[in-house]
């Protein structure tokens, strides 16, 4: 078996686990508060990327230090993207609390449908190029045949952005209040949380690691148009469901085994099947652990 | 303190209370008793903001709370033990505690609050990593009772703490309502069905029938009527 071949591929499903893991956190937590598949997150990140590569276009032309601008790009695309997350459940969802699931899951998917048109009609079909802002580092020059410098760049900030993430869940009191909304949200309430402003603490967050994703993959992609959230949408919400819905440990443990998978067949099997790997594998988990691998099972409610 | 001038609460188009008016006074223990169905728990809903009156009024300490957000009404020192316990299951025994003190900042009193209610109950101590619905019912009503106690309430709503609970840790937990109480000047709303026990604790009570309040008298004459006796005592 050629190492270094195996190698590559591995690093490979880790960097793609990572992309997924980033867009999958929205899906997971945001189910997990309100019960919701929020069909138009895969948009938000979309529209991060998109918004990283006008402002980088616009910064280019001042001959700013790339680093400096890929930096402001991101952070301007993350703020960017949380208005439009927060708004979108401001306009489609909170309207809907109380009433049916479906009403919101339509409301959902219309929201997918506006934002990927609206972006559609503002840019172009085609794909557009996302300028080169981050540098060859130094370092990695003896392994640059198994890691590139996006590549590594896409891991070390999913590792730091989830260090950050269970610290904020597991410890502070923001945290706490997360969790115990989504296991209870009416004993939550009647403790003194306020169930909106829990929720849109939780579309921040998942708007902004989606977004981070979206300037991540467009830098190690070189390229993107309007499309990329539907497809990296679906997959990060199979990558949830795979992983349990809800779960957050849950979603990023379901990222990395799709990731892997989908790295692993497409080089070891065949490259034509790539979408169709996550598909296959969901199904299976799905027919022995019906609430994913690490999901708990849905909440007894009295 | 806590006034209920006529409310009236609906599920949708279901009326579940009709006109219904009580009053406490701070530093009392009052109870509501009635049969299951009766409206008990949908009072205690209205008076948290959880189902709000559609009409009526209810007022605490002269303030109109009728129609304030959950959150508002928790930060007034009014907080609800509601039935069932709802302990948060994959929370640890000293997290479901840390959520009942979610509003205050002051960390030094909730440190000692913290001491105080591990002192009522050495056996949530012992549990405290535990996950919280890994506890037995009879401790999960103990967690929820300290998780309320560590709001700071000026008023304490319990709805049925006794239910499905072994007789002596029933025991156990009424006197502790009494205990803070008098410790710490909580006044105290006890919902039960388990009309014995209520009316031994409290000062006066309500009995309410099909959503509407049918007696209000004290806790002795209450034990002493003789509807009362047929109806909820069993004599
Ligand atoms: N969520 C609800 N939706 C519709 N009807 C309800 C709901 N909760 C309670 N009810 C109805 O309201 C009435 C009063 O219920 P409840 O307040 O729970 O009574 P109690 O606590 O005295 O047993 C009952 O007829 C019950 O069926
Ligand atoms: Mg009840």
């Amino acid at each position: 078996m050629d190492l270094s071949y195996f190698f590559e591929l591995f690093v490979g499903g880790l960097t793609r686990g990572s992309i997924y893991a980033l867009i999958a956190l929205g899906y997971t937590m945001v189910y997990g508060i309100i019960k919701l598949i929020n069909f138009a997150h895969g948009e938000i990140y979309m529209i991060g990327a998109f918004t990283a590569l006008i402002i980088a276009s616009v910064l280019s032309f001042t001959g700013m230090n790339p680093v400096l601008i890929f930096l402001i790009a991101s952070v301007l695309a993350i703020f960017f993207s949380a208005a439009y997350g927060v708004t979108m459940e401001k306009i489609a969802y909170t309207p809907l609390r109380g009433s049916q699931r479906l009403s919101a899951l339509i409301s959902a998917i219309g929201m997918s449908m506006f934002l990927q048109n609206y972006v559609l009609l503002a840019q172009t079909s085609d794909f557009l190029p996302f300028p080169e802002l981050v540098p060859d580092f130094k370092f990695l020059k003896p392994v640059e045949h198994l890691i590139s410098s996006t590549s590594f760049l896409i891991l070390i900030t999913t590792a730091i952005v989830m260090v950050l993430l269970t610290y904020l869940i597991k410890f502070t009191r923001t945290g706490k209040a997360m969790r115990a909304t989504s296991q209870d949200a009416k004993m939550a309430q009647l403790l003194g949380i306020n169930i909106s402003r829990i929720i849109t603490i939780t579309f921040i967050i998942g708007s902004s690691t989606a977004a981070l994703g979206g300037v991540l993959i467009s830098t190690h992609i070189g390229q993107l148009n309007f499309y990329i959230g539907f497809i990296a949408g679906i997959k990060a919400f199979v990558a949830a469901v795979l992983g349990g819905i809800g779960s957050i440990p849950g979603a990023v443990l379901g990222s990395f085994v799709l990731g892997w998978t989908e790295s692993f067949g497409t080089g070891y099997i065949s490259s034509d099947y790539e979408d169709v790997f996550a598909f296959l594998f969901l199904i299976i988990i799905l027919i022995f652990r019906p609430s994913g691998i690490l999901g708990r099972p849905e909440n007894k409610k009295v | 303190m806590l006034k209920i001038e006529n409310i009236q609460t609906f599920y949708g188009n279901i009326q579940a209370l009709q006109d219904v008016s009580i009053e406490i006074n701070a530093g009392e223990i009052i109870t509501l008793i009635g049969a299951n169905g009766a409206g008990k728990s949908t009072t205690l809903m209205s008076i948290s903001g959880l189902e709000p009156a559609r009409h009526g009024k209810i007022t605490f300490n002269g303030k109109d709370i009728t129609h304030m957000d959950p959150d508002k009404i928790v930060q007034l020192g009014i907080i609800q033990v509601p039935e069932g316990r709802r302990i948060f299951p994959y929370l640890s025994v000293s997290e479901n505690l840390d959520m009942g003190a979610f509003l205050r900042n002051d960390k030094e009193e909730i440190k000692r609050d913290i001491e105080y209610v591990y002192s009522l109950f050495p056996l949530l101590k012992e549990r405290r990593n535990q996950q919280g619905g890994t506890l037995s019912g009879g401790e999960q009503q103990m967690l929820a009772i300290s998780r309320a106690i560590m709001a700071k309430p000026k008023l304490l709503l319990l709805d049925e703490p006794s239910l499905g609970l072994a007789p002596i840790i029933v025991q156990q937990i009424m006197a502790i309502i009494k205990k803070i109480n008098k410790e710490q000047k909580t006044t105290i709303f006890l919902v039960e069905q388990n009309a014995n026990l209520a009316l031994k604790l409290a000062d006066r009570g309500y009995v309410m029938e099909t959503g509407r309040i049918t007696l209000s008298d004290s806790a002795k004459n209450l034990r002493e009527n003789d509807d009362v006796r047929k109806a909820y005592l069993g004599i």
